[in-house]
């Protein structure tokens, strides 16, 4: 089959995006999932500072995110932008 | 080129392949079981003797399933393959597949029993009788997935080929090694794990042995399934007949197969595997619970297995629906339809295994939160189970898209990375949404009266973490509709 450079450099750039995104989320979601499941064990040992809690974890989380953000932005660049 | 170079060239790489592979589970099997005899020498050196033979004897279990990747290795090397057919070229690769990695979990698996037993001996000397018989049944059900390794690499090697068309047959082959490698590594090394919490509980309660071994048995079987699959799929693929089809994009069909079932098994094969071993630690810790332990850690169990049987579906139906003609974009479609379902299942099911595990922990802290701790596993393993639903609609979109268009490079790449996004942005979301689950079901334990509280934050967390594969499932969508 024929294909010239600007085909195999945009075909690079979708393998590049589905593994960015791909390998980029296993992180940020066992990560995050740690982060829930501390949490909760927290709230059992001590459910009347719940409150405080939920608010580390979900700040814990939305740092743990980051990374998969930058994969979701990555990708979506090479789809679209180069 | 002439047939005989192009065999002997598959028959050196597939030994490669299988002594590789082959080597690392035994070899981290047997590190472990000496690192606790290790340790148990050094808390009663009296008995050493005992701990260095029961070591040995553990060892050389562990150490079977790499024995068999010597002998296919020395096969390979050996035999000249090439009067067979052109095809044994792939056979040769496939076999070193299947055995190499076939054998891993099989090897580190076996470690687990070995290490415990001794450790238990160590720890309540008087269970030394019966303690070697308890791990070497153990041992002896994750060795089974070796075994079916070593029944496709023979299968593969012996099997006379003269004749058949190069391709597609040489992807049905290194399908099926790849389905039977892949698929029996969870299986061994959950297994395995089992087989060490049973050996844990015996030293712990020694009169709840008969409970213990029926509790391990009936949970290793289980986990032993996805091998199973595997092997399904491994036959279908070899005995498959293949004539008068067109080599591509069929082959394509047949690789995605072996990848959608192989890979497939690991997370559930492994994560039943898991729920098994913390079922037989939560009897041992409060015999009361014995009873109802068996129920819940098969309806775990069951919701566990689910991701590996999407992928046995997905699997059968790239062999016998697959498009048989296409362009370019079909085949690559095929083989990201494989990806997306096989890779998708690990987290999921590994997730789910090890919420149903810690809901079985989390009846014994009190015993009248039974009914509470189910609502609470389901719940939380649907949720866990939400990532491989993504990865089967993904693969399921590929496998039945409309192709009429322009057969670009491009186009056809962003197919099959579609698949990868897809497969691998649901490994990460699966697993950890199963450890969300797994801590809220022993919180529960600990805190029945804070149900409500539990169950709010273990979805809120769970909602987070699934945000990642819902990126990876726009950008998939984005790869086969937008670009």
């Amino acid at each position: 089959m024929e294909f010239t450079g600007a085909d195999l450099i945009q075909a690079s750039a979708f393998l590049g995006a589905g593994i960015a995104m791909g390998l980029g989320a296993i992180g940020p979601g066992l990560g995050e999932g740690f982060v829930g499941g501390k949490a909760c064990e927290a709230i059992g040992r001590n459910p009347e500072e719940a409150g405080l809690l939920t608010r580390t974890m979900l700040v814990g989380q939305a740092v743990s995110e980051s990374t998969g953000i930058y994969s979701l932005v990555i990708a979506l660049l090479l789809v679209f932008v180069v | 080129m002439e047939t005989v170079f192009i065999v002997k060239a598959g028959q050196y790489l597939g030994a490669g392949l299988a002594m590789g592979f082959g080597a690392i589970g035994a070899a981290l099997g047997e590190g472990l079981t000496a690192g606790y005899a290790n340790v148990s020498i050094s808390r009663r050196p009296a008995n050493s003797p005992a701990f260095t033979r029961n070591m040995l004897v553990a060892q050389a279990v562990a150490e079977t399933s790499a024995i068999f990747a010597l002998m296919v290795a020395i096969l390979l090397v050996f035999t000249d393959l090439s009067p067979r057919g052109l095809c044994n070229w792939a056979a040769a690769i496939g076999a070193g597949l299947s055995i190499g990695l076939g054998s891993f979990g099989s090897g580190l698996g076996a470690g687990y029993p070995g290490a415990q037993a001794i450790w238990g001996v160590s720890r309540q000397p008087e269970t030394a009788g019966t303690m070697t018989t308890t791990m070497l049944i153990g041992q002896a059900v994750c060795q089974t997935p070796a075994i079916f390794a070593l029944v496709i690499a023979f299968i593969l090697i012996f099997k006379d080929f003269t004749g058949l068309p190069s391709w597609p047959t040489s992807a049905a082959l290194i399908g099926a090694g790849l389905a039977m490698g892949l698929g029996a590594i969870g299986s061994g090394w959950g297994g395995g794990h089992a087989g060490g919490a049973a050996c844990e509980g015996f030293a712990r309660q020694p009169r709840l042995r008969g409970t213990l071994m029926t509790t391990m048995l009936v949970g290793q079987a289980v986990s032993q399934t996805p091998a199973i699959f595997a092997l399904v799929i491994a036959f279908l693929l070899i005995f498959k007949d293949l004539s008068g089809i067109p080599a591509w994009p069929y082959s394509a069909c047949l690789l995605g197969a072996g990848l959608a079932v192989g890979f497939g098994a690991i997370g559930s094969g492994l994560g039943n595997g898991l729920n098994a071993s913390s079922a037989c630690t939560a009897i041992s810790r409060e015999s009361g619970a014995a009873k109802g332990m068996l129920t819940f850690m098969l309806v775990g169990q069951a919701v566990g297995q689910t991701p590996a049987i999407f992928a046995l579906l997905l699997s059968l139906m790239l062999v016998t629906v697959g498009p048989t003609e296409g362009n370019l974009l079909v085949t690559m479609a095929m083989i990201g339809a494989g990806l997306s379902i096989g890779l998708g299942a690990i987290g999921s099911g590994l997730g789910n295994g090890v919420n149903g595990g810690s809901a079985c922990l989390g009846i014994t802290r009190s015993s009248e939160t039974s009914q509470g701790m189910m609502t609470f596993m389901l719940v939380g393993q649907a949720v866990g189970q939400t990532p491989v639903i993504f990865s089967l609609m993904v693969s399921l979109m590929l496998l039945f898209g409309n192709y009429s268009g322009v057969a670009t490079l491009p186009a056809a790449i962003a197919l099959l990375s579609a698949g990868i996004s897809m497969g691998f942005g649901a490994i990460g979301p699966g697993y950890g949404n199963g450890i969300v689950g797994a801590a809220a079901c022993e919180a529960l334990g600990e805190r029945p009266d804070q149900a409500g509280l539990l169950m709010r934050t273990m979805l809120i967390a769970q909602a987070v973490a699934q945000s990642t594969a819902i990126y990876a499932l726009v950008i998939a969508f984005v790869l086969m509709f937008v670009v």
